[in-house]
């Protein structure tokens, strides 16, 4: 069975904006989609109703076997546990070090502190942090803050990690090096879905591509290209 | 929950007070300053029920008799009344009592029997006390069809305006209050929605990583709670001491209004006080956040 399904998804913005415009498509365990096209595609919002901060209006949406739109208010935190997140501007917090900003997934899942740190150290390690653990936000490099924001949405082994433009605001040789990180992270089985404007690493991945333009779906092809004319 | 995630929360709590001590500092003047002005109204009302009710049962009707009435027929007169309902008190004074307390006034006895041709002119009269001050129309209007009653004089006037000032003060006092409880509640969300809005960023990042609304809530529910304990607990200090002092000072300066002195009623008074900043704290926090939560 299929970790994510949508069936026939449309997303619309009070009064008209249809950000969302019937879509339907499954992603299976352990695979690894882009999400490419122009800005206002839906690209978002799409991540969005995967993690249940939107609502679709019209359609379904399964994820790990549950309706997300039937999903009750105090079963959010339920589905969130089973996806990592990754943003562009990294989300960390400034007055927090590396480790805490790590410990605060596990925290919230009132983890015991030895197992906090267990678990912190091994996600640190896998994102090539340790040596930098007690170090803050602002004295790390933007590449090595968006490793640990990585560190932060795997150290709790979530089904799903969501990255929405992860490379946004990094150079080409550090977004060389995150893609590799997440590459890493989906052979351990994690399913990983990817928005993301940047043409050459998707072209380079040979991923599937799910193409999204004005809220349609326009083309979804496995080991695709960013190209969405042909 | 777990023990261990209750030392979290409180842990967190104290945190975010000392990384926002000058806000937090902000908090407890506001609980404290609107929770002392509330306390001081609090009393003010008590006093001003206490007063008005003492005044009230101070309330008395003269009943006159006829002048010629006989000694036999004015303590009939005296019996039917003691036994009308709701009269608590019944005082005879005769007419040679009354006539020795105007003389004294006249400046000597035999002056006034001089004046008014060697007679006591006086009725006697009968001095009556009602349980209830609001019953004093109806009794009245009762003596008054009594054969031997002449008139029934109870100061009409002055009674009906101490009632309605009661009446006035008891529902503005009551309003008043209220009215600045809303303030208070007004002003401590205000604050405490301050400190929370320099945490919106946190509270986003846990709402992502699956934190329960609850476990977000707690830490800022104890913030609140503590803030307004804190705060309430200084005005209420404030309004035991200071309403000590005050009545010492006043009670010596104006001792023919009666001021209520119950320690038992101001120490109930002090406690409700911290117990609303308290309470008026938690859910200031709860209110706060709320907004913050919809991610």
């Amino acid at each position: 069975m299929s970790l994510i399904q949508f069936f026939n998804v449309s997303k619309i913005y009070t009064p008209d904006i249809v950000a969302l415009d019937n879509i339907s498509l499954k992603i299976d365990k352990g695979e690894f989609v882009f999400l490419v096209g122009p800005s206002g595609a839906g690209k978002t919002t799409f991540i969005r109703l995967i993690f249940r901060q939107e609502i679709p209006s019209k359609g379904q949406i399964i994820v790990g076997g549950r309706s997300i739109a039937r999903l009750k208010r105090n079963e959010i935190p339920y589905l969130r546990r089973n996806i990592g997140i990754v943003f562009q501007d990294f989300r960390l917090l400034s007055d927090r070090s590396i480790f805490e900003n790590v410990a605060i997934a596990l925290e919230v899942l009132e983890t015991a502190p030895r197992e906090i740190k267990i678990k912190v150290e091994k996600a640190l390690s896998q994102v090539g942090l340790s040596s930098k653990a007690r170090m803050f936000p602002h004295q790390l490099s933007g590449g090595e803050q968006q490793r640990a924001a990585i560190a932060r949405a795997i150290v709790n082994n979530p089904r799903i990690l969501i990255a929405d433009e992860p490379t946004g605001n990094l150079d080409p040789a550090t977004s060389a090096e995150i893609m590799k990180l997440l590459e890493e992270i989906n052979h351990l089985g994690t399913t990983v879905i990817m928005a993301s404007h940047a043409q050459d690493i998707v072209n380079r991945m040979k991923k599937r591509v799910v193409a999204l333009d004005r809220g349609r779906l326009v083309r979804d092809s496995r080991e695709g290209e960013y190209s969405y004319e042909a | 929950m777990k023990l261990r995630t209750a030392g979290y929360f409180a842990r967190q709590a104290w945190v975010s007070i000392r990384r926002n001590l000058w806000m937090s500092l902000a908090a407890v003047a506001s609980v404290a300053i609107t929770m002392f002005i509330l306390g001081a109204f609090l009393l003010l009302v008590f006093n001003i029920n206490f007063i008005s009710t003492s005044l009230k049962s101070n309330v008395e009707a003269a009943v006159f008799l006829l002048p010629e009435t006989p000694r036999e027929e004015t303590l009939a007169v005296q019996k039917q009344i003691e036994a009308m309902p709701g009269v608590v008190k019944v005082d005879l004074v005769p007419r040679e009592e009354g006539f020795r307390q105007l003389s004294q006034q006249f400046g000597g006895e035999s002056e006034l029997l001089e004046a008014t041709g060697g007679v006591n002119p006086l009725p006697d009269y009968l001095l009556v006390r009602v349980a209830e001050p609001e019953t004093i129309h109806d009794f009245a209007r009762k003596a008054r069809a009594l054969p031997q009653v002449e008139k029934v004089n109870y100061g009409q006037e002055i009674v009906d305006q101490l009632f309605a000032v009661a009446r006035l003060m008891h529902w503005l006092g009551a309003g008043i209050v209220l009215l600045l409880g809303l303030g208070a509640i007004c002003l401590i969300i205000i604050t405490i929605r301050l400190t929370v809005y320099s945490r919106w960023r946190e509270i986003t990042i846990m709402k992502y990583v699956g934190a329960t609304d609850w476990f977000i809530r707690w830490p800022f529910l104890l913030e609140g709670l503590l803030l307004g304990l804190v705060g309430s607990g200084i005005a209420a200090l404030l309004i035991y001491w200071g309403y000590d002092l005050l009545y010492h000072e006043l009670a010596a300066t104006f001792v023919f209004i009666p001021l209520l002195n119950d320690q038992t009623l101001l120490l109930r008074s002090s406690l409700t006080l911290v117990a609303a900043g308290a309470i008026i704290g938690a859910l200031g926090s709860l209110f706060s956040i709320r907004r913050f939560l919809k991610v």
